[in-house]
């Protein structure tokens, strides 16, 4: 507790550069490269730890770097949903580390070095972004986060991972070039003011057009978000090695979307505004079309990780409706199901990526019968679909319930039954492939013939889901402090 | 000694030239040739410093006062330029021994020093004087050098190129110079201070918009403005790579603050006869759309960056057009951002080259492997050229889009950073070419083996050093922009106050 909180955040941000830097110098010895990556995810959470006892008894602090442009500075700052952020992914960094141990080293992947590396780049970005004291910083570690996990895509170097990384990068940098950046310079040339403020930065005089349109051109520009109709980035980037689609399309990269727009809407706009604007109702309405829409293609996916990708689409307009509802249930919901859906989707890649270690199955009809030999693997999906889907006794019951009751306090009734009609798809597309996994019925003597070799993962990849599916349980039995957190986001300074 | 700075940055390499010839041996121009450009990127230094310290500096040539003799006229505007021009030469110049080496034959290395030498006094000139017919005497004297490097190229089509570049330069440069002639001959003067002052009196003729008009295009030919570009991408592609490097980075530069120049300081921004604000914008985002769209199916890289060249050019030229103050600033953060990128993309293609032999695209597959630090280069630089934060380009693209947001032009805003997706199209393509493109040597079944064999290597230290010194600057620039800010702040409102 000694460590002040302006040290705290800086080295929050730094460390993970360090071990990159650790990592390159030590390419040779990959048991000493691994160990510094998984020391440094150990201690970047610990010290997020320490700043959210802080922040709790609500302390603040914020660090200045540069003035990068006139008035326009990189800086840092603590807040509820930052911590609540960077305490998921450091976490999640970790557990994410040793499952990529296990999962890499028996995968046999190449240039693990530079896997490593990025990663703990984009990790830095991540915490960059968390922290975040005003738009413009947040900006730019957003653009360093799509650039430093754009290797990760392409890791394979196969024509598809080009494909894929293509895909990824013309969609998350276009959006990001053609709507979110003409925004923000719109907002300073607006507002004059691009800093994260209670409330919200913009006069009360500001034309109500102009703030609708940039309210529109900020959720299409925060691409991340994965609103329809630009969310094509996030099934192309499945190409990548499973444990960066578990950490960064699950969780970091697809999480700093959301929020960021969550951060825009409540602290550049201010969440009065926005439920004022006119093109509020249509942007509801957007996410409520994605959540329906992606649910019904990943019905259709056979894929096991395109079926997950659409279901994280899915999951992703959730939240953005959740915090476009702009009341304080929608808003508790929003920030609740960053966690909750963090840890319930990482489990499910968790597992996508052992079934394909184990028995190199990546087709969900494949899977019948797997769950005899797989049944720890097998399990930790049923947990992580639960949650998903939202039933008790997993953590995802808690934000679902916000949601659905931020939805009835404005009377939105058609956007209720979406939720409710969602949940339904969700049960329809995930809980067949567990189900079937145990009691694989017809498709049994099929799958029995192709191999009698596969048992379960790698140790260290096994250790990962069962802490992240355990994680999806104790959510559920002890939501207070996350609670307590999603509560001060909006509220306090 | 310090009061004659503003002659000294043109005389030592114009003087330095012919002291190259004399010493008639390749390696020994070169280093003099360095000598003489450090000294003058020194100067440049040190007149920056003086006007921000004590304002704009006369300098009259010989004695004679201003109306009669030469003056010679830094303002804020010109030292920026100065720095610019000198300080890429000089960067250019260190990498020049190790390339044209190979790309020119050793009886003409020494004449190409000479000519570098002269074709940058002429650029430095340009921008010193204050005098609108020694501005049309440096121009000649930088583009005939100009005409002479083009045609050094390897390639027998450079002749051709250089040829052409001489035909439509010179066109320019005539209408300039009748441009200047009818001014003369309304005002009797050619000092440029002296000029604006006068022009107002002479009253709004038939005689002065023919001038403008003359000029205007003249200098919109030389910095190769769209539909007056067609010079160009010939002459970059088939020049020696450190000439292009060297004229992507500063001849246009020096065109543009030729346009500045004229179209602030001597005829007034508020000189209304045509409609040129708009013609300015919608000729820039003309340019910015097609020559972009053009780039990216170049199978030559140096053409593809030649292209991207005229298409950054339309933004500059589309801050000038969007008048006001802090349009104009935008313009000068990309004339130095630009030539920050645009030196070090060519200088890296100048490595290239160095190794394989040519800039052709398919050259570039899987070249990450063996050269990883110029391709390392070639990224940021790219990176820069899109305007991704942390890079020089985010900077110049920030302040174009905030201006035209300012003066109420939403649509030109949408459209320039729409125009700027495009770049990510031609520079990523590259890029993947290098990271994941498959050499055209079965190299990638066996990596050890084949590396053996490979003749391709890492470029030396001589072309690597100076490449990342320009790499780094667009990341420096990028995060710390007080100089290139504060110069271009100044230099933008001395222009609209001073100029209207």
């Amino acid at each position: 507790m000694s460590l002040s909180a302006e040290i705290l955040i800086q080295t929050i941000i730094l460390l993970p550069l360090l071990a990159a830097v650790g990592v390159m110098l030590t390419h040779r010895h990959p048991n000493i490269r691994e160990a510094i990556s998984l020391i440094i995810a150990t201690s970047v959470f610990i010290l997020v730890y320490l700043l959210y006892q802080q922040v709790i008894s609500g302390q603040t602090a914020m660090v200045n770097w540069i003035t990068l442009l006139p008035g326009l500075t990189i800086s840092f700052k603590t807040e509820a949903l930052s911590v609540l952020f960077a305490l998921i992914a450091s976490f999640l960094w970790i557990v994410t580390t040793l499952y990529a141990i296990g999962y890499m080293r028996s995968h046999e992947e190449q240039n693990q070095t530079r896997f490593y590396a990025f990663f703990a780049i984009s990790i830095s970005a991540v915490m960059a972004i968390a922290f975040s004291e005003n738009l413009f910083t947040l900006f730019i570690f957003y653009e360093v986060l799509t650039l430093a996990t754009y290797p990760l895509v392409t890791h394979a170097g196969t024509d598809k991972a080009q494909r894929g990384g293509r895909t990824y990068l013309r969609i998350l940098l276009g959006t990001s070039i053609v709507f979110f950046l003409p925004a923000l310079i719109g907002t300073w040339a607006l507002a004059g003011n691009l800093s994260f403020t209670v409330g919200g930065v913009f006069a009360d005089n500001t034309s109500p057009l102009l703030l609708a349109i940039l309210l529109v051109m900020f959720v299409f520009g925060i691409g991340k978000a994965a609103m329809m109709p630009f969310h094509r980035w996030l099934p192309a980037a499945m190409v990548a090695p499973t444990p960066v689609s578990a950490l960064l399309h699950a969780v970091a990269v697809v999480k700093a979307g959301v929020f960021t727009l969550i951060k825009t809407l409540v602290y550049i706009f201010g969440l009065d505004n926005v439920s004022a604007l006119v093109t509020t109702d249509f942007l509801l309405y957007l996410t409520a079309f994605t959540i329906l829409a992606s649910s019904l293609i990943a019905m259709g996916q056979d894929n096991l990780k395109a079926r997950l990708a659409y279901s994280t689409i899915s999951q992703l307009a959730y939240i953005s409706l959740g915090v476009l509802l702009a009341t304080e249930a929608g808003l508790i919901g929003s920030s609740m199901h960053i966690a909750m859906h963090a840890f319930g989707k990482i489990t499910l890649f968790f597992c996508a990526g052992a079934i394909l270690v184990a028995s190199h199955k990546t087709e969900i009809s494949q899977m019948a019968g797997l769950g005899r030999k797989m049944p720890i693997t097998m399990i930790a999906f049923f947990i992580g679909s639960l949650s998903i889907i939202g039933l008790p006794p997993t953590g995802g019951s808690w934000s679902k319930y916000y949601l659905l009751l931020g939805t009835l306090e404005t009377q939105h009734w058609i956007l209720m039954m979406v939720l409710m009609v969602s949940s339904l798809l969700n049960i329809a597309y995930l809980l067949p492939i567990p189900i079937r996994g145990f009691f694989p019925g017809k498709a049994a003597p099929k799958s029995a013939n192709s191999s009698t070799s596969i048992e379960e993962a790698p140790l260290a990849a096994l250790i990962a889901i069962m802490i992240t599916s355990l994680g999806c349980v104790l959510l559920f039995f002890f939501p207070q402090s996350l609670f307590e957190l999603a509560k001060m986001v909006g509220v306090t300074p | 000694m310090l009061n004659h700075l503003p002659i000294l940055q043109v005389i030592v390499p114009l003087l330095a030239a012919p002291a190259c010839l004399l010493l008639n041996k390749p390696r020994l121009s070169w280093l003099f040739a360095c000598f003489a450009a450090v000294i003058s990127l020194l100067i440049s230094g040190a007149l920056l410093y003086q006007v921000q310290q004590s304002g704009v500096i006369s300098y009259m040539l010989g004695g004679w006062d201003a109306p009669w003799g030469i003056e010679y006229r830094i303002d804020l505007l010109s030292a920026y330029v100065l720095l610019i021009v000198s300080a890429i030469g000089t960067v250019v110049l260190l990498a020049a021994n190790t390339s044209i080496r190979q790309e020119i034959d050793e009886d003409k290395q020494s004449v190409f020093y000479v000519l570098y030498l002269l074709c940058m006094a002429g650029l430095l000139g340009i921008v010193a004087t204050g005098d609108i017919f020694n501005v049309f005497v440096f121009l000649e004297i930088s583009s005939l050098a100009t005409y002479a490097l083009v045609a050094f190229g390897r390639d027998r089509r450079a002749l051709l190129a250089a040829y052409q570049y001489l035909i439509l330069g010179t066109i320019g440069a005539t209408f300039l110079l009748l441009g200047i002639g009818l001014l003369y001959s309304l005002t009797g003067t050619l000092n440029m201070q002296d000029l604006a002052e006068r022009l107002p009196v002479a009253s709004e003729s038939a005689t002065v918009y023919t001038a403008f008009a003359f000029m205007i295009v003249g200098v919109c030919l030389k910095l190769a403005l769209f539909p007056l570009h067609l010079w160009l991408p010939n002459t970059y592609t088939y020049a020696p790579s450190i000439v292009t490097a060297f004229l992507a980075a500063t001849a246009t530069k020096v065109a543009i603050y030729l346009l500045i120049r004229l179209y602030f300081s001597v005829f007034g921004a508020d000189f209304s006869a045509l409609p040129i604000q708009p013609i300015f914008i919608g000729l820039g985002l003309v340019s910015v759309f097609v020559a972009s769209t053009v780039a990216i199916k170049q199978p030559n890289i140096k053409r593809l960056f030649a292209y991207s060249s005229v298409a950054q050019i339309g933004y500059m030229i589309i801050g000038i057009g969007i008048g006001s103050s802090l349009g104009l600033q935008a313009t000068l953060l990309h004339l130095f951002n630009h030539a920050l990128m645009k030196g070090a993309l060519f200088l890296a293609l100048a490595a290239v080259v160095y190794r394989i032999g040519s800039a052709e695209r398919s050259g570039f597959n899987g070249l990450a492997k063996q050269m990883p630090w110029t391709m390392a280069a070639i990224v940021v630089a790219g990176l820069s050229l899109i305007g991704v934060p942390l890079t020089v380009g985010f900077v110049s693209k920030w302040y174009l889009v905030l201006a035209s947001f300012q003066s109420g032009l939403w649509p030109v805003a949408l459209l320039i950073v729409i125009g700027s997706l495009l770049s990510i199209y031609y520079v990523w393509a590259l890029v993947e070419s290098a990271y994941f493109g498959k050499a055209a040597m079965p190299s990638n079944v066996s990596s050890s083996s084949a590396a053996n064999l490979s003749p391709i290597k890492e470029a030396p230290l001589s072309l690597l050093i100076p490449i990342w010194i320009l790499v780094l600057a667009n990341v420096y620039f990028g995060i710390d922009t007080r100089l290139p800010l504060e110069a271009s702040a100044t230099a933008a409102n001395f222009l609209m106050g001073g100029g209207s």
